[in-house]
């Protein structure tokens, strides 16, 4: 007798997705000229045609910024503008459902996700900005410091809503207003929230959304009216950004790309470790740029949580996003799928061992079964290049030296995972890392108080926190 | 340059003054440039100076591996010890300080009164940022308040290597060093023209100092011969280019966006801004529990 | 003597196999908990679920005011949980006080209930304070008299102040009288023990010495079968069954009073112990409300409305 789980999807009567949709620009939305098609991941089905938006309408919204700059946004004390992010906070958790719902349909991650994790955290991103919006002067940048103007943002697939939330909420808070393009093949949760802009009744043009494909971004990063540029993506796009404003004015704030090293001691805490595994590189398929994607454990124990791991990974369900009991769901894209089978591929062409337990695939959709290589070497590409889906290269140490040069060796400096039950080593081994978020016997934890962002090649800046403040501000006097 | 001209005669027969060869520090040594070039620096009243070393990118390239190798240990350092260190330096400063002007004196050829303004105002400088080593984190760092049973704690820490192209002058100098290195960096100085003279006699002061060797490089010679190769330099971290000419700092932006490095310049303000625009911030969870 | 070839028996034996198990994080333990608490268990796979945990049930009662009468109508609940409705399985049995035991025994043999065992709470449960010939006697009396399951209690105290081997003693001594007549549940008062890292290694102390299952609870402390606690233990089992190819039950007790947590419970046995584990021969649930939750449900799944408490029997 087996216990298997009924199919148990969540409804998805509560979203009304729309044909077409224009951009949101100067609190309007706007019909676009090209459209191209968004579609559900899981499925492949056509979910709407969204706008391809061109030089014109980044202008339209870029002075439509402007204006709400100058005339309303900027005049505005910050205690009415955190109310307006209060608002915006109470009516996404009103509409939670809604928005997790409408996330997973576009984007294939599961509705356990979006339903607890992404929304709620969309949600307290608004309502923790909201309160700094008349504290400025407390965060540590001098007495009132000066937003920048237009913040040009740009934000990727993997987390639509919550990048989106990452970006306007600290903007908005300090003064700013914002042209933000959502990824080419997730735009429907922002342009929801442009519904919530509404209902909130926030000022035409503090928040427009121009949707479209790395040309549309191309054009914000461009636009001589934009002073700011928050860019959430791959290293390669962040390096021409950052080649794009070297002669500008312009600030930025880049959250680029990673190789987190999940390092395990042998006294690790090994079933929460194996959780903390698992939570490191199959949370939203491995589409996470802190991913702990390379597992490097002490030679010890190294056998015995293989076994560990691979027991636990046979549990993970892999399927229809909307079902509730859903943990792995769809590759977000046929390239993003095509870019994983390279790097497995090469993987196994290295003499890595690949490993994934017995999945039922869909035919229709994108999909990859979670897996494991073992095997796996410095020299290997799976242990150098960002595979960003449910990939694991695991490697192992001697001694505790030889596992953080093995976790530094790498340009990147996102994240870092450790896993120990003694306190002096978790210590020195969290100040030995290279990465700018530093998670100790846990993995993939976010919250807005807290700061986020890489050393090295994985960006500049940090968002969240006190310390996200200081990207949207210029010191005051 | 122990003494200026004037001073060196005697009742009886001139005494020849010893001079000085001027060469680069790296890794607490004084090699010449591996290039053997030399360039010349004069002021309008003595005509020849000295002949500093003309450094090259093979310099570049020695000194950020001294740096790199450096760098570890001095960030390992207690920030009392960091404190300490730099806090002597300034000590040894302050009784080179007539020394100091009178170099500024022969090397840009302006009054000794404003000089000797320009080495004071550089010592307190140093004083004021080594006084930062021990609070930084109080200052930058921040525990958080998430919403779970996790402490969650942000600290900044050093980048790592940083190259500083300060303006032709020993104040800018001093200024782009000081918060480069308080924090833990190592750093490798490109010292622009005349501005040479006064850094050699810097590194002589650093070599009897506490300060271990690599932390500190000097390179003397041509902004624009060093800077681009700083620029790309996939080993270097940071980079100050407060005295780049505001016209030649596109194309070093660019070249450094190879490696996303952090390229910064300042209005020469002392803030520690300056301090922390070469630290990165950590952020470390870990649960709360029984 | 050894045991499973693991432990010699000896104080130092159990400190140094018990010092090298794994530290269990408490955040993580509660997390992972938490997050099979979301599973969401419909149609086909609750109603297997429903009849699964009924036939799971230790059906209990521990009051000083117990008497025969409430005993007897306990094992006709027993038997047949809905006297309306000969599809739902008897529960995985009756659990009593000692003095309790013939009683239950004569009445469900009575009734067609001899497939249900009845359990006896022993070794002057709930706080275990008494001479170990007491509590011999104890469960010697429960055997006799006719349970065929001991539930026995640790001395919470020695453990704590961390005398394993006296724990590990009682376990093996309550085990021998025992004997192949009855089998063997250990009480570990999760409530009592605290930390993760204890329930761990009771666990280990407990199926050492010859546990037939582990159990979380008397309950009569709170708190006590937390689906964290629960974990864990399924997690020894686990483990357990690896090094030693003898698989342990696990009986949580104490706080599964509704349908959504009982089928939590088995989520937490599906994705922890695995599938195995689905059986009342390895898993037992101790409550006594819970069952007409149960068949409320069941009624509400068959009929398509709501139930109520008037068409279930009050035991």
């Amino acid at each position: 007798m087996t216990f298997e789980y009924a199919p148990a999807p969540e409804s998805r009567a509560i979203v009304d997705i729309k044909a077409k949709y224009g951009h949101f620009i100067d609190g309007k939305f706007v019909p676009g000229k090209k459209h191209f098609a968004t579609i559900n991941p899981a499925t492949e089905e056509v979910l709407s045609q969204i706008s391809l938006g061109g030089v014109s309408d980044v202008d339209k919204a870029v002075a439509a910024a402007q204006k709400a700059y100058t005339k309303t946004w900027s005049k505005l004390s910050g205690k009415e503008r955190g109310k307006y992010l209060y608002r915006i906070a109470r009516i996404l958790q009103e509409r939670a459902r809604e928005f997790a719902v409408l996330e997973t349909l576009d984007n294939g991650k599961p509705i356990r996700e979006t339903r607890d994790i992404d929304i709620p955290l969309v949600a307290a991103h608004f309502f923790y900005h909201a309160g700094w919006a008349d504290k400025l002067d407390y965060a540590g940048l001098g007495k009132s410091p000066q937003p920048h103007g237009v913040a040009g943002q740009i934000v990727p697939w993997n987390f639509p809503l919550l990048m989106l939330a990452w970006k306007v909420a600290p903007a908005l808070a300090t003064g700013n207003t914002v042209v933000l393009k959502p990824a080419e093949t997730t735009s429907l949760t922002a342009l929801l929230f442009a519904e919530v802009c509404q209902q909130a009744e926030l000022p035409d043009g503090v928040v427009n959304i121009v949707t479209g494909d790395g040309s549309t971004g191309a054009a914000i990063v461009n636009h001589p009216g934009i002073h700011k540029i928050a860019f959430t993506g791959s290293t390669d796009v962040g390096k021409k950004i950052a080649r794009a404003i070297a002669g500008t004015n312009k600030k930025a704030t880049l959250e680029l790309g990673g190789k987190g090293a999940n390092i395990v001691f042998d006294d690790a805490p090994l079933d929460e470790t194996v959780e903390g595994i698992v939570n490191g590189i199959f949370f939203n398929q491995g589409h996470v740029c802190c991913a702990g994607s390379r597992l490097i454990l002490q030679e010890g124990i190294a056998d015995e949580l293989i076994e560990k791991l691979k027991v636990r990974m046979a549990k993970i369900r892999v399927g229809d996003p909307l079902d509730k009991n859903t943990d792995l769901g769809a590759i977000n894209s046929q390239e993003q799928l095509s870019k994983i089978n390279e790097l497995a591929s090469a993987g196994e062409a290295e003499g890595a061992e690949r490993w994934s337990p017995a999945c039922n695939l869909s035919a229709k959709g994108f999909w990859f079964a979670p897996t494991i290589f073992t095997g796996v070497t410095q020299a290997h590409r799976i242990a150098r290049e960002e595979i960003f889906g449910p990939v694991l290269s695991i490697l192992t140490f001697r001694t505790p030296q030889e596992a953080i040069e093995k976790a530094n060796n790498t340009p990147f400096g996102l994240s870092a995972g450790v896993w120990s039950e003694k306190g002096s080593r978790i210590l020195w081994a969290t100040q030995q890392l290279r990465a700018g978020v530093v998670w100790a016997n846990t993995f993939n934890k976010f919250d807005p108080a807290s700061p986020f962002g890489g050393y090295k090649e994985s960006g500049w800046g940090r968002e969240g926190g006190k310390h996200g403040l200081a990207a949207y501000l210029k010191e005051g006097k | 340059m122990a003494s200026s001209k004037k001073s060196s005669a005697s009742k009886s027969t001139p005494r020849l003054e010893v001079k000085k060869t001027y060469k680069l520090y790296i890794n607490g040594a004084f090699p010449r440039s591996e290039s053997g070039r030399v360039y010349e620096v004069t002021n309008s009243k003595d005509g020849f100076v000295a002949n500093p070393s003309l450094a090259s990118r093979k310099d570049l390239r020695d000194a950020v591996v001294a740096a790199r190798t450096a760098q570890g240990g001095w960030a390992k350092a207690t920030a009392y010890n960091r404190g300490q260190i730099l806090y002597r330096i300034a000590e040894m400063l302050e009784g080179r300080a007539d020394q100091f002007a009178s170099e500024i004196v022969l090397a840009s050829g302006v009054t000794q009164k404003k000089a000797h303004d320009e080495v004071l105002a550089a010592i307190d400088s140093w004083v004021w940022y080594a006084g930062w080593s021990d609070k930084l984190s109080a200052a930058f760092g921040a525990t958080n308040p998430v919403s779970g049973p996790y402490y969650n704690f942000t600290i900044p820490e050093p980048q790592g290597v940083i190259a500083v192209a300060p303006a032709e002058s020993f104040l800018s100098l001093i200024d782009a060093i000081a918060p480069a290195i308080v924090s833990g960096n190592s750093v490798v100085a490109l010292v622009p023209g005349s501005a040479a003279i006064a850094a050699m006699t810097f590194a002589e002061v650093l070599a009897t100092s506490d300060l271990p060797a690599g932390v500190l490089n000097i390179l003397t010679g041509s902004h624009d011969e060093l800077a681009p190769w700083a620029a790309s330099h996939m080993d270097i971290d940071g980079f100050d280019i407060s005295g780049i000419d505001k016209k030649k700092r596109t194309e070093l932006k660019v070249a450094g966006a190879e490696n996303l490095k952090r390229i910064h310049s300042f209005d020469g303000a002392v803030s520690p801004t300056r301090i922390y625009a070469f630290m990165e911030t950590k952020t470390v969870w870990h649960p709360i529990g029984v | 003597m050894t045991f499973y070839g693991i432990v010699d028996g000896s104080e130092s034996s159990l400190k140094h196999f018990l010092a090298q198990l794994p530290g269990v994080d408490q955040v993580g333990a509660d997390a992972r908990a938490a997050m099979l608490a979301t599973r969401s268990i419909k149609t086909s796979s609750k109603r297997w679920a429903i009849d699964t945990a009924i036939s799971m049930v230790d059906l209990t009662t521990l009051e000083g005011a117990d008497t025969a009468g409430k005993v007897r109508a306990l094992c006709s609940k027993a038997v047949r949980p809905d006297p309306t409705d000969s599809t739902v399985p008897s529960v995985g049995a009756i659990c009593v006080y000692n003095d309790m035991v013939s009683i239950a025994r004569m009445h469900l043999d009575a009734i067609g209930g001899k497939h249900v065992p009845v359990a006896a709470v022993s070794t002057a449960f709930p706080s275990g304070r008494a001479s170990m010939e007491v509590k011999i006697q104890d469960t010697q009396d429960a055997i006799d008299a006719g349970a065929a399951e001991i539930d026995m209690v640790i001395d919470r105290g020695a453990f704590l102040s961390g005398q394993y081997g006296l724990v590990f003693d009682e376990i093996v001594k309550i085990r021998e009288v025992c004997g192949d007549r009855a089998h063997l549940k250990v009480i570990f008062e999760t409530g009592e023990l605290v930390t993760y890292d204890n329930v761990r290694k009771a666990s280990y102390l407990a199926m050492l010495a010859g546990a037939d299952f582990i159990k979380t609870s008397t309950g009569k402390v709170a708190p006590a079968a937390t689906p964290p606690v629960v974990l864990v233990m399924l997690e020894a089992v686990r483990d357990f069954y690896q090094m030693t190819q003898r698989r342990i039950g696990v009986k949580p007790a104490g706080g599964i009073r509704n349908t959504k947590d009982a089928i939590k419970q088995l989520v937490l046995v599906n994705e922890t112990a695995g599938p195995e584990w689905l059986t009342p021969e390895y898993f037992r649930i101790g409550a006594s409300a819970l069952l007409n939750d149960l068949l409320m449900q069941r009624m509400k799944m068959d009929d398509g409305y709501y139930a109520s408490p008037n068409y279930v029997t009050i035991d």
